[in-house]
């Protein structure tokens, strides 16, 4: 669906994204995932036709871009950035314009389809109020609803779930979810992790414009072999499993080298009580975080004295 | 998209509030003198307005010469050089080319949309005028001599031909289609300028500089070697359809140097849109 080789952007001196080789294949939930500034944006803009690459190649439904873009973008739904719209204009007009731009469908079903867009996003009621007065969360489900226009076979969205509540944020999921079961590749990227986790199969992680990990959700978070115990008679637990426990927390202990069961037999055996027991994973967290730096958006003051402020200066 | 570009520009509030302002401007002034009867003197204070006390049917030619040297330049500025970057602002143009609309035919569509707007502000100030001179002043005939126009009866001197009302919306046709042809040459300055910068308020306010530039060397007398070249050199050309005969040779050459300006500016703005990273 979306293959990159060696994918580079320069802006000016600034390498914002180095030699980025993407695979996402149909049918996946992928998550782009990276801190601020790791280049995500840059990535998808470059999908999109946007801006251009400075060298190597992009090739998205099976062709290339930005060459071929005039085949390839009707078939694709974006988010980019954030949702955007004409203030002044309803919500409807807005999709109506959207659709009538670049090849319109049909003048007679248009209204089908915005009316079809506004019911997936949960805006079917929106009546002829201005964009500009809509909260965030209903202008990023105006954003989702363009996206959808079309029914497009890959959808990248950047940030979809953006602005809204936590019921709002199920709620695109479950539309995700759904959608990519109907057969639509689902590209999207994210800061909320634990979000990602719950939809994607698949991960991309970018940090400081190279991707440095790109791999099955599945695989990314096998046991790591301890266990955990959560027990109110902890004191005596860790006294029990003596040299197995590798840390501890409150009553809560990590504890090496055993079977989650067999554990749980030699603890009630010995009398004790056991609130919690699961193996240990880590978590897609953990994982990205081991793996990036911190984003672009964080700006340390420089270690170095001479580029501090002089002394007595006003 | 051209038809997405028209029902964007009719169903702006900014549209209307300019096109609004240009014609408000013509009609106070036309108050002012049906009231008081003191129109400025031939040859003083803005072309025609000495005649349009004799013959009312002047005045949308009179009106154009109100709004033409800042009004409309200013209102052609903001509306061309919000095209692209306005798209730009408000976060509208990486979905409009997503979409996709190809560069080519965005920056296309907006031209025409630009065209319509010019028009349409130039030809309802001259409707406005019509009206309001029409019911404000007489109709007296008049005369038109190589020097302009004159009520006949107030300067028998000099040697005129009477100008027929026919002769008059010809001529004033004439003056429309310089003055719209003019803005058109800003326009496609401002539309560049719009394909640079993300800010349409830059666009504009760069397109009026060039203009104020241009204006500047056009009366400075040590920069008469390029005077010719410059954009406003010819804008008070319209006047010379009132004259007997035309004086075609302004007429002409500001057609010509409209025409390059657009040519240039555009194929600029196409060259410099078509392979820009589009990041806002």
């Amino acid at each position: 669906m979306i293959v990159t080789k060696g994918l580079t952007k320069r802006f000016g001196p600034v390498l914002a994204v180095d030699h980025v080789d993407l695979d996402v294949r149909e049918g996946d939930r992928y998550g782009f995932l990276g801190p601020n500034g790791s280049g995500k944006t840059t990535v998808i803009r470059m999908l999109l036709g946007l801006v251009f690459a400075t060298s190597g190649e992009i090739e998205v439904l099976g062709r290339p871009i930005p060459a071929r873009v005039r085949e390839v973008l009707p078939k694709v739904g974006a988010l980019v950035e954030g949702p955007s719209a004409y203030g002044h204009l309803s919500g409807r007009v807005n999709l109506a314009l959207i659709d009538a731009a670049g090849r319109a469908g049909a003048r007679r079903t248009r209204r089908r389809r915005v009316d079809e867009a506004l019911e997936q996003v949960g805006l079917a009621g929106i009546d002829g109020r201005a964009v500009r007065k809509y909260s965030l969360g209903m202008r990023q489900r105006l954003g989702l609803a363009a996206a959808l226009l079309r029914a497009p076979k890959l959808l990248v969205l950047d940030e979809p779930t953006n602005g809204l509540d936590p019921q709002g944020i199920r709620e695109i999921r479950d539309l995700l979810g759904r959608l990519n079961e109907a057969g639509t590749t689902v590209f999207l990227s994210s800061h909320q992790l634990a979000e990602v986790e719950q939809l994607c199969t698949r991960v991309g992680v970018v940090d400081r414009g190279r991707l440095v990990l790109q791999a099955e959700l599945a695989d990314l978070r096998p046991v790591t072999g301890r266990v955990i115990v959560r027990s109110p008679d902890a004191d005596r637990a860790a006294a029990e499993l003596n040299g197995q426990v590798a840390s501890r927390d409150g009553d809560e202990l990590v504890v090496t080298g055993a079977d989650p069961a067999q554990l749980n037999a030699r603890l009630v055996t010995a009398g004790l009580r056991v609130a919690e027991i699961r193996p240990e994973r880590r978590s897609l967290e953990d994982l990205v975080l081991e793996l990036t730096g911190p984003g672009a958006d964080r700006v340390d003051r420089d270690v170095v004295r001479g580029s501090l402020p002089e002394e007595g200066a006003p | 998209m051209i038809g997405v570009e028209l029902v964007k520009l009719v169903r702006r509030p900014r549209t209307w509030a300019s096109i609004l302002l240009l014609c408000a401007l013509p009609t106070v002034v036309a108050i002012f003198i049906a009231v008081t009867h003191i129109a400025p003197a031939p040859g003083q204070g803005p072309a025609l307005l000495s005649a349009v006390l004799s013959n009312g049917t002047l005045y949308p030619a009179a009106a154009l010469a109100l709004v033409l040297p800042i009004f409309l330049p200013i209102a052609v500025s903001l509306m061309a050089g919000d095209a692209i970057a306005g798209e730009a602002d408000s976060g509208m143009l990486r979905y409009l080319l997503a979409r996709p609309v190809g560069r080519t035919r965005l920056l296309v569509a907006k031209l025409i949309s630009v065209i319509t707007y010019v028009l349409g502000a130039v030809v309802l100030v001259a409707a406005t005028g019509y009206v309001t001179g029409a019911g404000l002043f007489g109709t007296k005939p008049l005369l038109v001599t190589p020097h302009g126009l004159s009520a006949s009866g107030v300067a028998t001197s000099l040697s005129g031909t009477p100008m027929t009302p026919a002769d008059i919306a010809m001529r004033t046709l004439g003056a429309i289609a310089f003055i719209a042809v003019s803005m058109l040459g800003v326009a496609a300055i401002a539309l560049f300028l719009s394909t640079v910068t993300d800010s349409s308020l830059g666009a504009a306010l760069g397109a009026l500089a060039a203009l104020i530039t241009s204006g500047v060397l056009v009366a400075l007398n040590s920069a008469a070697a390029v005077s010719p070249y410059l954009p406003t050199r010819y804008w008070l050309a319209w006047a010379d359809f009132f004259r007997e005969p035309i004086l075609w040779r302004n007429i002409e050459r500001g057609f010509a140097i409209q025409g390059i300006y657009v040519l240039i500016f555009l194929a600029a703005g196409w060259a410099n849109f078509a392979t820009k990273d589009v990041t806002s």
